[in-house]
């Protein structure tokens, strides 16, 4: 007998470890994205529609949703007025901003990328900090730690294995918390979107990550980004629950993400959802979308627009009426003309704090060069002293 | 090794002391480190089970369990990126990469966030980790797990980048690390793992911190500069140059043992009173530490030097094959060669012995 008999080789069944580990069945996204605005009750699936008791909710992601489409159009007008170096827009992608920041609870984290400075606003983050970045005063200009939003991250999808870690640290603490990571399309090719989502499985981290698929990075579309059925199948290769939203269904949205949040706080381990949606303005303010898309294509999407699905849906309820719309806009207006107010402000970040936070303590080299630096700021200050004398 | 690293410890009152490698003084310091501290995790691959492929972490997820000592799926830039995370939440991460050329994959996390956060948060989320890292030749690795990586690291700002060259050092300055606010990579030489010298775990002895360089070996003709594996070649040397006898050299020996911060003082200090300086290190010599160092001592001690700072490192080429890496290697002929062209005759001489006047 050869040692492959005796081994039973010779027997046609698979190994036992050939099966899967997880069953894929349940983690696959459903069909269509899920939706909760304009939908009847049957057609609403089996998160169901928003019930009665969420009349409240509808209107604060109402309010959320028409000051942050005003505070885009705030921000970008900025740029114009040299207030602010760059700003990557969010508008059509209010939906799944405003959602983020509403569904989280006090002791949970946001991981916001550059373009979610709406997320950390509807959270209540004061937008001067959250802009920071973005005028260019400093890197960073929020109590990360207090406000439990990590800082904005530019290199992209870096950000996701920080949200997990830190998801695992208070996991094995026993802290009671989740956090949500926010990721765009272009962002899931990254190899960090990768191996975040499988660290996430195999560590059970109460982490959700949320992909905005808002259509493009910059220029690139999903069709060149990804063969995959969907961005939300990723997640069954992790052994994960991958879930498909409608991201400009703001309720949808919020619906999708607080199941999710729950699952993770309560111990059932992460979750990928991916909200479709579009970004109806250029990448920044710097770009020119015309390039690579048409008018057309754009209003497709304006049609279905979060704003207009939010109000239709109110409407239809009996929830809104003018007196409401009206002083939501004023809201609206006012924090817009305090943002302007405000950003119009000249700032002047202190050089000196450019050695301050490099180490706990400066070295010997970066001693000597900010006394250096200091030196030519005296001779600045005296030039600038001599020239306004005379 | 190092007979006078031997020597030079027992000095120091290490005679009694039984003999203990760096591998164990590292596992030591890992363990003090994890029962002093519950913030302090280990993760990597292959450390929790296996204890590491060169059994620095062996015993430790026994120990302490396999959430504070574990093994991660096989992912450098996911391993540094949660660490990343689990420091912002407070926790003390120390991560081990298996080899130095299998770090890379984690360089976008350690350039792009670790080394910045703290600065970029204005100190609201500095970095408490540390990136242990097996560097450096000499041990017949193939391909790939012998490099010197650390003139990317030391170029990186906000960043501390430690290596020890003895067994005292390599408990006291992995202790140093882990109990740092800032983050530290920790640069650990692979043909020293199994480097003995006398060290009683139980009474460790206090060394210096990190970012003080320290006189090895005391002389007056030229200083030797090293760290990490090249610390011994260049005690052997000075013992060598000593034995010789007929150009009577005596060569002063400093261990930098701390790249970043950079010990300029001790080490201007060594050269103004020998007045000649010679760098030696194994990572490639074009961009490579040495030539900063060399500039340094420049523009600090110009009017002592009686020679061109000479520096001596690996050749500018990818790490060879280990059947050709005696060759690549900074060793002691070529580190007594160097020596003799600092100008003792007040003439230039360029490597190889032939060059004469240029």
């Amino acid at each position: 007998m050869t040692v492959l008999e005796q081994l039973g080789a010779h027997v046609p069944v698979p190994p036992p470890s050939w099966r899967p580990r997880t069953d894929p069945a349940p983690l696959l996204p459903d069909a269509t994205p899920h939706r909760a605005l304009g939908v009847r009750d049957a057609e609403a699936g089996s998160a169901g529609r928003a019930g009665s008791g969420d009349e409240e909710l509808l209107l604060r992601l109402y309010a959320a949703v028409v000051h942050g489409r005003r505070y885009n159009e705030q921000a970008t007008a900025l740029t114009k007025q040299g207030r602010l170096a760059v700003y990557p827009s969010s508008t059509g992608q209010e939906a799944c901003q405003v959602a983020s920041g509403l569904v989280l609870r006090e002791r949970d984290w946001l991981f916001p990328s550059y373009r979610d400075t709406l997320a950390a606003v509807a959270r209540g983050l004061d937008p001067v900090e959250v802009l920071s970045l973005l005028r260019g005063d400093s890197h960073n200009g929020y109590d990360a730690r207090e406000q439990r939003v990590a800082p904005l991250c530019t290199p992209l999808a870096t950000q996701l294995p920080h949200a997990v870690g830190l998801a695992h640290a208070a996991r094995l603490k026993g802290d009671d918390l989740a956090v949500l990571a926010l990721v765009g399309d272009g962002g899931t090719s990254e190899g960090d979107f990768h191996e975040a989502l499988n660290f996430a499985a195999v560590w059970q981290a109460p982490v959700v990550v949320l992909v905005q698929n808002n259509g493009f990075a910059i220029s690139v579309p999903l069709s060149k980004q990804t063969a995959a059925p969907s961005l939300a199948h990723k997640a069954v290769g992790y052994g994960m629950p991958g879930r498909l939203v409608d991201g400009n269904d703001a309720l949808a949205v919020h619906e999708v993400l607080d199941e999710a949040l729950e699952r993770a706080r309560s111990g059932g381990g992460p979750t990928l959802v991916e909200a479709v949606t579009y970004r109806v303005e250029a990448h920044t303010n710097a770009d020119d979308a015309t390039r690579y898309r048409t008018a057309d294509e754009v209003e497709t999407w304006r049609a279905h627009d979060p704003l207009a699905l939010l109000e239709r849906e109110l409407r239809e309820r009996g929830l809104l009426d003018e007196e409401t719309a009206r002083r939501v806009r004023e809201e609206a207006e006012q924090k817009a003309a305090q943002l302007r107010e405000r950003m119009h402000q000249d700032v002047a970040p202190d050089p000196q704090e450019l050695f301050a936070h490099v180490y706990s303590e400066r070295t010997p080299q970066l001693r000597e060069q900010e006394a250096q630096l200091r030196a030519e700021l005296a001779a600045e200050g005296h030039r600038t002293a001599g020239e306004e004398q005379r | 090794m190092s007979t006078a690293v031997r020597q030079q410890s027992a000095s120091g009152g290490a005679a009694e002391r039984k003999p203990a490698t760096m591998g164990q003084a590292l596992n030591r310091a890992l363990a003090d480190a994890m029962a002093e501290d519950p913030a302090v995790h280990l993760l990597g691959e292959d450390i929790g089970t296996l204890g590491g492929v060169f059994r620095v972490t062996d015993g430790l997820a026994e120990r302490f369990g396999p959430d504070r000592c574990a093994d991660t799926p096989l992912a450098e830039a996911g391993i540094l990126g949660t660490a990343v995370g689990m420091a912002m939440y407070g926790l003390r991460p120390v991560v081990e990469m298996q080899f130095d050329a299998f770090a890379l994959p984690a360089f976008e996390q350690l350039v792009s966030h670790v080394s910045r956060m703290r600065n970029r948060t204005r100190g609201g989320l500095p970095m408490p980790l540390t990136v242990r890292i097996p560097y450096g030749g000499g041990i017949g690795g193939v391909e790939h797990h012998s490099d010197s990586s650390e003139a990317y690291y030391a170029a990186t700002p906000g960043l501390h980048v430690v290596t020890p060259a003895t067994v005292a050092d390599a408990y006291g300055l992995l202790r140093a690390a882990i109990a740092s606010d800032d983050p530290v990579v920790f640069l650990e030489p692979k043909r020293l793992y199994w480097s003995k010298d006398g060290w009683d775990p139980e009474a460790p002895e206090p060394v210096p911190g990190i970012g003080a360089a320290v006189v090895r070996r005391p002389g007056r003709s030229a200083t030797l500069i090293g760290y990490g594996p090249s610390v011994p070649v260049c005690l052997e040397a000075a013992e060598a140059a000593r034995e010789d006898g007929a150009e009577g050299w005596d060569l002063e020996v400093v261990d930098l043992r701390s790249l970043v911060p950079f010990d300029e003082e001790t080490v201007a200090a060594s050269v103004r009173r020998t007045g000649r300086a010679v760098v030696v290190h194994e990572s490639p010599g074009f961009g490579g530490p040495g030539g900063e160092i060399a500039a340094r001592i420049t523009e600090r001690c110009f009017h002592h030097l009686e020679a061109p700072v000479l520096r001596v490192a690996g050749f500018d080429i990818p790490y060879p094959p280990p059947m050709l890496e005696r060759h690549h290697l900074p060793g002691v002929d070529r580190v007594l060669d160097a020596v003799a062209r600092l100008q003792w005759e007040s003439t230039w001489v360029a490597p190889g012995g032939d060059g004469g006047g240029r």
